[in-house]
């Protein structure tokens, strides 16, 4: 499992990373949003993995790390406020611009790029 | 220690956050009213900044327990003279800024007050936090608020410099993260003291992660701080936003300068075993080259406010340059050269708006324009700003770059740094006395009817080029008190010993 998941994370982030490269206002919105599912994952498996295990010490004699659980939980409640903003931010861009480049390109060769 | 003093180190964050809510829940209040209120909140920072000074300045390191949970299981919050020093900088800032905000700035747009006061939130937060993933959380607050405060009031420029802006921050909030978690999948933990603690006792075979995710963690704290190459954020965003919030904005790289200092002297300093002196190559060389692209930047500007913004460039290069020294006597000089080098560029920030209005729909780019009225009053401040900012003496930035070069005088990076700092000096003379000239000098006749400034236009910066006067006044306890500073912030075991009660 441990394999999936670091390949899943991989996958995420290098989709990240090459979306936020991208010249339009959406695909870069697109890559953060990639970004920070990675991340959230990649804090959430820090934790260590574990299936059917409770998250508060019990009679059970093994149980799994809550921290983690609480860091991811404020990482996704900042990464969705903030996806959020920056959405409203890339339209607010493209109405003042005119267009949904990044630089604000104005021809619509520089726009095509 | 009873009452109100065991709470003192909460108080600077408690404050702005409950006055940043009950402005919000103020909106249709007289506009009067919000002003008193975000007004008096901001004031009350300073003695409250004041109280800390006098706590820490014995040595003391405040830790306050969240909820009374013990560290590492709980949050603490610690108030030692580094996090106090920081505090006074910011209280003093933030209210100058204010000031010159109640000017008009803060109608242009809406909720300006309440952004200004969670900006606070965040910053004091951030200074006084012990726990690592509490420093992430206080950086998003305070770059929400800044998103905000950074577009405040709107317009093309302001826009496009801000998408930038927050992207590259929020990139930048990722690779946090990343590196947050990397350390605590390594060590378990993530009370700052008790990180040092654990980083010390790494096995070899994590040493790669845990200095991969000291080094991105690095990297995050030099996109905050505006280290070469993760600079290119700032002069846009610094250049077009209003001017208060652009001299609020004179602390925020400090921020990123001071959270290096704190996380690489206690996680990564002499003392940390495998993983001591991990930045020991990287900071120096890099402090260096931004110095001097900063400086270039800033003789390249066509604008004033440009132009302030790349010597916010350069003078992070100078104060990490004095960090990364690693010596009582290097970080001295930085402590002093930061409140001095925020001050005069607060100042710098709030003068250029008054100037830019002056000179009509030249605003403040560089090129002839009529004789702006008020002349003689923002010409003699632009005057004392420049010499604070190019370090001539006799104010502040003289004594702090005296200081930093007779640090250096032990240091293996004597001759570099030297030639650095000087050839930087020279090169911000010409640069600012261009842009007086130009601005003051080289005028023409006019019809047009220009407004002339108001006492309120340059009152703000006046004061805050006092405060930095203050600093050439006071520099023996000033010194003192930064060279004590070094002292504790290279002796992180007390630090470890005071937030975890002396237990292992």
């Amino acid at each position: 499992m441990e394999a999936l998941i670091a390949l899943v994370i991989g996958v995420l982030t290098a989709s990240g990373v090459f979306l936020a490269l991208r010249g339009q206002t959406f695909p870069v919105v697109l890559g953060l949003t990639f970004l920070s599912y990675a991340v959230n994952l990649f804090l959430f498996v820090m934790g260590r993995l574990a299936i059917g295990v409770p998250p508060v010490i019990s009679d059970a004699a093994a149980y799994t790390d809550p921290l983690p659980q609480a860091l991811v939980l404020t990482a996704i409640v900042i990464s969705f406020g903030m996806t959020a903003f920056v959405i409203v931010l890339a339209l607010k861009a493209r109405a003042e611009l005119g267009n949904d480049h990044v630089d604000g390109m104005h021809s619509d060769e520089d726009a095509a790029r | 220690m009873n009452g109100l003093a065991m709470h003192l180190p909460i108080l600077p964050v408690l404050l702005p956050l409950v006055a940043g809510i009950v402005l919000l829940t103020l909106r249709s209040a007289p506009l009067a009213a919000q002003r008193g209120i975000s007004l008096a909140a901001t004031a009350a920072l300073v003695p409250l900044a004041l109280a800390l000074l006098a706590t820490a300045s014995d040595g003391t390191q405040l830790v306050y327990k969240l909820g009374n949970w013990d560290a590492p299981y709980g949050i603490v919050l610690v108030a030692d003279r580094l996090a106090a020093w920081m505090l006074m900088a910011t209280a003093l800032v933030a209210l100058f800024a204010l000031l010159h905000a109640l000017r008009g700035d803060d109608v242009k747009g809406r909720h300006f007050h309440v952004l200004y006061q969670l900006q606070l939130f965040g910053l004091n937060g951030a200074f006084l936090t012990g726990d690592l993933f509490n420093l992430f959380v206080f950086f998003e607050i305070l770059l929400l608020a800044s998103y905000g405060l950074l577009l405040h009031g709107g317009g093309r420029l302001r826009v496009k410099a801000g998408l930038h802006f927050v992207v590259i921050n929020l990139v930048g909030s990722t690779l946090f993260l990343f590196a947050v978690g990397t350390l605590y999948g390594v060590t378990g933990t993530l009370n700052m003291a008790d990180l040092a603690v654990k980083l010390a006792r790494t096995v070899p075979e994590n040493l790669a992660l845990v200095e991969a995710a000291g080094l991105l963690l690095f990297g995050v704290f030099a996109l905050k701080a505006a280290l070469l190459p993760l600079h290119l954020w700032l002069p846009a965003a610094y250049a077009h936003t209003s001017a208060p919030v652009a001299a609020l904005f004179a602390i925020m790289t400090k921020v990123g300068a001071y959270s290096i200092l704190r996380v690489y002297s206690l996680m990564f300093g002499a003392d940390a075993g495998a993983v001591a002196n991990l930045l020991a190559d990287w900071l120096m060389p890099l402090a260096l080259v931004t110095l001097v692209a900063g400086m270039l930047g800033a003789v390249a500007a066509t604008a004033l406010r440009q132009q302030i913004a790349y010597l916010v460039i350069a003078s992070v290069g100078t104060l990490l340059a004095a960090f990364a020294l690693d010596s009582v006597d290097g970080l001295a000089a930085g402590l002093y050269y930061l409140p001095h080098t925020t001050l005069a560029t607060a100042a710098m920030f709030l003068l250029a708006d008054p100037i830019g209005r002056a000179r009509g729909e030249r605003a403040d780019r560089f090129e002839p324009g009529p004789a702006m009225p008020g002349a003689p009053i923002l010409g003699g401040l632009f005057f004392a700003a420049a010499i604070a900012m190019a370090g001539l003496p006799p104010l502040s930035g003289f004594l702090g770059k005296f200081m930093l070069l007779r640090a250096a005088l032990e240091s293996p990076w004597l001759t570099w740094l030297w030639s650095a700092v000087l050839a930087t000096g020279l090169i911000g003379v010409i640069a600012l006395a261009r842009s007086g000239s130009l601005l003051f000098y080289r005028t023409h006749s006019t019809t047009e009817k220009l407004p002339a400034p108001g006492t309120a236009d340059w009152l703000p910066a006046a004061g805050l080029l006092l405060l930095g006067f203050g600093l050439v006044l006071w520099a023996g306890p000033v010194s003192d008190y930064a060279t004590a500073t070094a002292a504790q912030l290279l002796e992180p075991q007390a630090y470890i010993d005071a937030v975890l009660g002396g237990r292992p």
